[in-house]
């Protein structure tokens, strides 16, 4: 086995070239968002607004006075946000009933939403600095003081990094197993094997065992680089993680061996391991979509999934360190259903042809 | 173990269905009972499809029957496999080598998984090695053994540990004769000197032969059981060899012969037919008179000790197993499934009605003397559609001595191994040539490239005046193509395939409709029209795919090792077929690793590991390994000969050359 | 000429007969579609509800049972438990069993009433600090609307500055209209690059690809009969997601049927030629399968699917150009949600059209001459 290049890339080449792939590349963090500032009251309080804008570090704002220039820019997505400062915003200061009309491009929700949020935080920040200066302000009554646990830096990559590493560990997973007994059918070194007096587990467990190594070795290049790429705190104990990381994997090369065994014909295998794995890993996992806010159909369907129990031990682990109250009934999930796939394959895999 | 002889392997009533894709169910398996005997060599013969290697499998214990019960070495196979595995043998037929791993690599990863001591293996290795020839390769992996050396390799490692019952799957398919011969020494020393009970399956009857005990199986039943000599006698006092006339292919005579209803078999064999007939001392009157055959066989001519055989005369022979199995066969076949005889007599009819339409003076068989008026030669069928009346520039009656391939000095490489190793040989017009040669030969490869799905390494090739890799598509117009292995479109019907493949030679309207018809009639797939073609069973997946490569009239078919696996019935038909394609002027260029089949052909060239070593008429061929007058050396022994003279050369050369 | 069309629709005819016929990718054909888009339409959004907050209040006045009030019937949050404990936020953030906790200090209404700051204090788990923010986030909200709503009713006049917000195309920020349009595309590519990666690497291995290159086909025609077909599926795909889209989830289609589907049609070619490329590079169905597989990962997550293109470090947004999935979800977004005419796609559609053009003629010289 250690003659076949493919079984090598897959199990430690993959998993580097991944992660290095998606954890530069995917991010949801908001920096410089190009936006126009319209500011059609030339007041010194506008312009102090104005510049407050440029002082962030979230924004690249041009400034503009034609709201319809402005608009044209939005359409030909030179800009994603529209920041409007009216005519009578000095006025209304004092009055009351000012008015700034932050308009956002909203194909991407999301970014958008995030947008929206700083442009917030940019008004109030400069409300409270020119409260700090001693001018007169109109404060709202209750101001919300908010802390981010675990993140502070409110670092995307922190909470993705993680949930990369589960989907990484996901294929590896399925795709080893697959090619395992696909190289063995593919061979017929299977049918000869079969009437030898190795018995059945024999047989299984020297399939897996190199392929659970190698899954590790690819696991542990990973950790490596969420800690020392990007950088992610990590909070919990080693030990644990590894224990929760071997669970996993156990029971990722389970599914692809279950498939394997019970599908003779190795190409379908492939497929239902891919399709099983994948896209559900990505989106029903909760490494980035919150599963609490989905409907409760969709949300049942995720309790199959062995990689949310992961991603839930992975995000504790990284970021917030050994909470027991949550590794623990996750751990167990995911020992149950190594448990069960163990059973069902020796079930499935008999020497048998047919 | 138990004093008296018992029976090693006791089979009562097996039944196993197995379900297709398709949903239905095939009966592999039809309730046979068997007896095989301790010390003994039994050979489970017949075609591929017969339940031979399913009830090996069964005996191994990989599948469990569906009826009836199994008892190895005492033990209910069914319910107890991992016993008997414990204690078999068992080369499946493509057996697992690992090809990264060296020899003695392979020998310890079996002896592992087998579980043998060192100590065992100190012993059992020696002789292993001893038998198998293999102690100079330890050290070689396994992937770049030749084919024989593979299934030697692949003996051995099913015997690192002393089974009780070997169990071997078709171990001697497609491998080289030499290493045939070889493998069947060291079965055959293993069960005189080492008492081992051997059970094989193998589709050469020859090899059957051989055997202590011969179960001859046809479509899941037994239909005889014993020793071969058994089944030879059924053919005793029945078998002819009759001398084609003058100036007549021994291959049309066997056509015209193997149409009369008496005749249950006729095969060439060393430039004459060798003729089984249905009755014994039957020649009938019409078959004499007809063929204008003086003198007739029989004790009496023998015994006068007058000639072995005149012009047209023909004599009798000692049956040989073959023989036996073709009657066995045949009586099988009648009384088990009648409408199949029915068939049979049907294809004769389509067949002569096929040539009703033929063009009277067509220059359709130029060989035949005019003795022979057209009208008797009922069993020579022209299609309606003669490939003259397709390209009118083309000409059948020019000359045949028109070269229709010309290969020079072909090489193919893959890295550095030599597939094709300057190959040189000549196609003429209307012959059919033949290109003999174990599996691994470089048969296939030389095909491909003929065809132009390979380009050459070095040398020259031309199809037609056109080499194929380079030459416009319109040039493949002319070239038929038949693969080993069934690559048409499984999913799609018999009917769509045809479609599309008509479509693909660019035939539509009304002659697309008409050459479908014509194929589904010809070969007798019409009622079989809209099944998928994957479902078809093997001979009829044959033909499919042979019809599917006539459909455009092609002047030139390529046809990759037609007939393996084939039963002999179906081989037998499927040469009728080409020698009726010949005479329609096709020139057909065939691979075979049967060697006997080369006496069909015109020519032929008989290559080994890549190389070409010996080429020319099947007769001047096996006239090399003639010991002197009066010796009848088969194709086999002729390749033999000329592979030992070869090696022999090479050494010659080698020691004069000095160190290699 | 006209041989060589009714070759092409020979072989047209034959690849929709062998993907009609198995019953396994009829099924595969209509049903995953709709289904990956009913489950991810329904899963991939960052907007939130049911978020479980927990409130600690400290101060029990009618103000802060008001604004937690606001809080409980905001459709948001969940308030799953009322602490009285500083220990209890720790347990609660680090068990998960809260998102948020929301902290209101002993002097809340004084400090509203006499006009000092009154602080209400939100602790937050930022495992996923998206999720966390966005939360964070529609608290501002309540709490500024509760402002604006304390001020008119005690009359403290002169409001503080409001902040309007408005967004363009997709008014209530919903996620999902971002993404089910994106998913046309993904979906479509997905199924897309699995039937073409597959169709020539199967046919070699199961030999009927030497019995086509034996007939009189030319490399262009074979390419031809082949692509054509996964057009004809691709196009129905989309479709099917599509419906789903506006019947089921009934996102608004802004812009012309007739701009997508040709935007579609240059994406799908585009695709097509790469799956074929991969198909006849090659060896067996297996590596094709996972040559494929390794494509659609990058393709589907560095596209701007889920997470935004304008995050990413300069070097891949470079690399994204090479990636038709990402072109493909601009002409969606463009199309669906905000409407525009083909002129405007033109820089979309040229690099799909390039893309397309490159992966064609290599996979149609890759047929004679990637050989065993």
């Amino acid at each position: 086995m250690l003659r076949d290049p493919s079984s090598i890339a897959i199990g430690i080449i993959m998993p580097v070239l991944l992660i290095l792939l998606f954890g530069y590349g995917l991010s949801l963090d908001v920096t410089k968002v190009p936006v126009a500032v319209v500011l059609e009251d030339p007041s010194p309080d506008a312009t102090e607004l104005a510049a407050g804008f440029q002082l962030s570090p979230y924004f690249e704002p041009v400034l503009l006075t034609s709201m319809a220039k402005a608009e044209e820019l939005m359409l030909a997505r030179k800009v994603d946000g529209i920041i409007r400062i009216r005519p009578d915003f000095a006025r209304t200061l004092t009055v009351g009933g000012a008015e700034v009309q932050i308009l956002v491009h909203g194909v991407d929700a999301n970014r958008a939403r995030i947008i929206q949020n700083y442009a917030q935080g940019a008004v109030v920040q400069w409300t409270a600095r020119r409260a700090a200066r001693g001018i007169e302000v109109v404060a709202g009554p209750a101001t919300v003081q908010s802390r981010m646990w675990f993140n502070e830096a409110n670092e995307s990559r922190y909470f993705l990094v993680p949930g990369l590493i589960v989907l990484i560990m996901t294929l590896i997973g399925a795709l080893l197993t697959t090619l395992v007994m696909a190289r063995e059918w593919e061979r017929g070194t299977l049918e000869a094997l079969f009437v030898t007096p190795v018995r059945t587990d024999e047989i299984l467990l020297g399939k897996t065992i190199p392929y659970f190594i190698l899954g590790m070795i690819g696991l542990v290049l990973c950790l490596l680089a969420a800690k020392f790429l990007f950088a992610v705190p990590f909070r919990g104990s080693v030990t644990v993680l590894t224990g929760a990381s071997m669970l996993y994997l156990l029971v990722a090369l389970g599914i692809g061996l279950l498939i394997s065994s019970a599908v003779k014909n190795q190409f379908v295998a492939s497929q239902i391991t891919l399709l099983v794995s994948f896209l559900p890993a990505v989106m029903l996992s909760g490494f980035l979509f919150d599963l609490r806010s989905m409907p409760d159909l969709v949300r049942t369907i995720t309790y199959l999934l062995p990689a949310r129990y992961y991603v839930a031990l992975l995000q504790t682990i990284f970021l917030a360190g050994d909470i027991w109250p949550v590794i623990i009934p996750n751990a167990l999930m995911l020992t149950g259903m190594a448990a069960l796939l163990v059973f069902l394959t020796r079930k499935v895999t008999r020497k048998r042809l047919a | 173990m138990s004093a008296v002889n018992p029976s090693v392997l006791i089979g009562r009533d097996i039944r196993k269905t197995f379900r297709r894709d398709g949903g239905e169910k095939v009966e592999a398996l039809n309730g046979v009972s068997i007896d095989v005997a301790h010390g003994t060599l039994t050979a489970l013969v017949g075609p591929d499809g017969a339940g031979k290697t399913t009830l090996i499998r069964l005996a191994s214990g990989l599948m469990r029957p569906d009826g009836g019960d199994l008892k190895v070495l005492d033990i209910d196979v069914a319910s107890e496999p991992q016993r008997v595995q414990d204690r078999i043998g068992y080369m499946p037929q493509r057996f697992g080598l690992y090809e990264d791993l060296t020899v003695q690599e392979n020998l310890d990863l079996y002896a592992d998984l087998h579980g043998v001591s060192m100590k065992e293996r100190g012993q059992r290795y020696p002789s292993l090695m001893e038998m198998t020839a293999l102690e100079p390769f330890t050290g070689r992996l396994a992937g770049r053994l030749s084919g024989g050396m593979k299934q030697k390799l692949g003996l051995a490692c099913t015997l690192v540990r002393a089974p009780e019952l070997l169990l071997l799957d078709e171990p001697t398919v497609g491998v080289d004769p030499l290493s045939r011969r070889e493998l069947w020494n060291i079965i055959l020393q293993l069960v005189n000197r080492q008492s081992m009970t051997v059970l094989l399956s193998t589709s050469y009857l020859d090899e059957a032969e051989r055997c202590g005990q011969v179960v001859v199986m046809h479509q899941g039943n037994i239909l005889s059981q014993g020793h071969p000599h058994e089944i030879s006698s059924l053919a005793q006092g029945r078998v002819f060899l009759a001398e084609p006339p003058a100036g007549q292919k021994a291959r049309e005579y066997q056509a015209w012969l193997l149409d009369k209803p008496e005749v249950v078999d006729a095969v060439p064999e060393g430039g004459r037919v060798r003729v089984v007939t249905e009755n014994p001392k039957d020649e009938s009157g019409t078959l004499k008179e007809a063929v204008q055959i003086r003198g007739r066989g029989d004790k009496e001519t023998e015994r006068q000790g007058g000639p072995d055989h005149l012009d047209g005369i023909s004599i009798s022979a000692q049956p040989r197993f073959e023989d036996g199995f073709m009657v066995l066969l045949k009586t099988g076949k009648e009384i088990g499934r009648p409408e199949d005889t029915e068939n049979r007599h049907d294809d004769r009819e389509t067949w002569r009605q096929g040539n009703q339409g033929s063009v009277p003076g067509a220059s359709s068989a130029p060989n035949l003397p005019p003795s022979l008026s057209p009208s008797l030669i009922v069993s020579l069928p022209e299609s309606p559609d003669h490939p003259r009346s397709m390209t009118p520039s083309l000409t059948i009656s020019q000359s045949p001595n028109v070269a229709v391939v010309q290969v020079q000095n072909l090489v193919r490489r893959f890295g550095k191994f030599v597939a094709v190793d300057h190959v040189t040989f000549e196609v003429q017009r209307g012959e059919i040539f033949g290109l003999l040669g174990p599996n691994g030969a470089g048969k296939t490869t030389t095909f491909r490239m003929l065809c132009g799905l390979l380009p050459a390494s070095e040398g020259t090739l031309r199809v037609a005046g056109a080499d194929l890799r380079r030459a416009r598509a319109s040039a493949r117009q002319h070239i038929g193509y038949v693969a080993q292995k069934f690559s048409l479109y499984g999913q799609l019907s018999v009917s769509e395939n045809l479609e599309f493949f008509a479509s693909a030679y660019s035939l539509r309207g009304e002659q697309k409709r008409r050459r479908i018809d014509w194929a589904l009639q010809q070969f007798d797939l019409a009622p079989l029209a809209d099944l998928p073609s994957g479902n078809l069973p093997g001979g009829f997946k044959q033909r499919l795919a042979m019809a599917a490569g006539l459909l455009h009239e092609p002047e030139t078919l390529f046809l990759d090792e037609p007939t393996s696996g084939a039963d002999p019935l179906a081989r037998r038909e499927f040469w009728r077929r080409i020698t009726a394609l010949s005479q329609a002027g096709v020139t057909v260029v065939i691979t075979t690793h049967f060697m006997e089949e080369a006496e069909y052909c015109d020519r032929i060239a008989i290559l080994d590991a890549g190389r070409i070593l010996a080429q020319g008429t099947p007769a001047a061929i096996r006239g090399q390994a003639s010991r002197g007058p009066g010796s009848e050396p088969t194709m086999e022994d002729a390749f033999i000969a000329v592979v030992e003279q070869a090696r022999a050369k090479q050494a010659r050369t080698a020691a004069a050359g000095g160190a290699a | 000429m006209l041989y060589a069309l009714l070759r092409i629709l020979a072989l047209t005819r034959k690849e929709l007969l062998a993907i009609l016929k198995d019953p396994r990718s009829r099924f595969s054909l209509i049903l995953p579609p709709i289904l990956q888009c009913l489950i991810y339409g329904y899963v991939a959004t960052y907007d939130l509800n049911h978020v479980p907050y927990a409130a600690f209040d400290h101060d029990r006045s009618a103000a802060s049972r008001q604004l937690l009030a606001r809080i409980d019937g905001s459709g948001v949050f969940q308030r799953v438990a009322n602490l009285d404990r500083d220990l209890e936020v720790k347990t609660f953030i680090d068990q998960r069993r809260a998102l948020l906790v929301v902290r209101i200090d002993r002097d809340f209404e004084r400090n509203l009433f006499s006009g000092m700051p009154a602080t209400v204090q939100v602790i937050a788990d930022g495992r996923n600090s998206n999720t966390a923010g966005t939360a964070m986030g529609y608290l501002d909200a309540i709490v500024n609307a509760f402002n604006i709503d304390w001020r008119n009713s005690h009359g403290q006049g002169g409001a503080p500055i409001r902040i309007t917000t408005r967004a363009w195309y997709n008014p209530n920020l919903e996620t999902r209209w971002h993404m089910i349009p994106a998913l046309i595309g993904t979906l479509t590519l997905i199924q897309t690059l699995l039937l073409t990666g597959l169709s020539v690497a199967r046919e070699r291995e199961q030999g009927t690809f030497d019995q086509l290159l034996v007939t009189p086909f030319r490399p262009s025609e074979i390419m031809a009969g082949k692509a054509l077909p996964a057009v004809l599926v691709g196009f129905v795909q989309a479709t099917m997601v599509l419906l789903v889209a506006q019947l089921w989830f009934q996102i608004p289609f802004a812009g012309s049927f007739v701009t997508l589907y040709v935007g579609l049609g240059f994406f799908l070619l585009a695709a097509i030629g790469i799956g074929l490329l991969l198909s006849s590079v090659a060896a067996t169905m297996q590596q094709a399968m996972l040559f494929s597989f390794l494509l659609i990962m990058p393709f589907s997550l560095l596209s701007g699917l889920t997470t935004p293109i304008s995050s990413m470090p300069m070097v891949l947004q470079y690399l994204t150009l090479l990636n038709p999935l990402r072109y493909a979800i601009d002409i969606a977004h463009r199309v669906y949600l905000e409407g525009v005419g083909l002129n405007f796609l033109i820089p979309e559609l040229w690099p799909l059209a390039l893309m397309a053009a490159v992966t064609l003629s290599a996979a149609s010289w890759m047929f004679r001459h990637r050989l065993t």
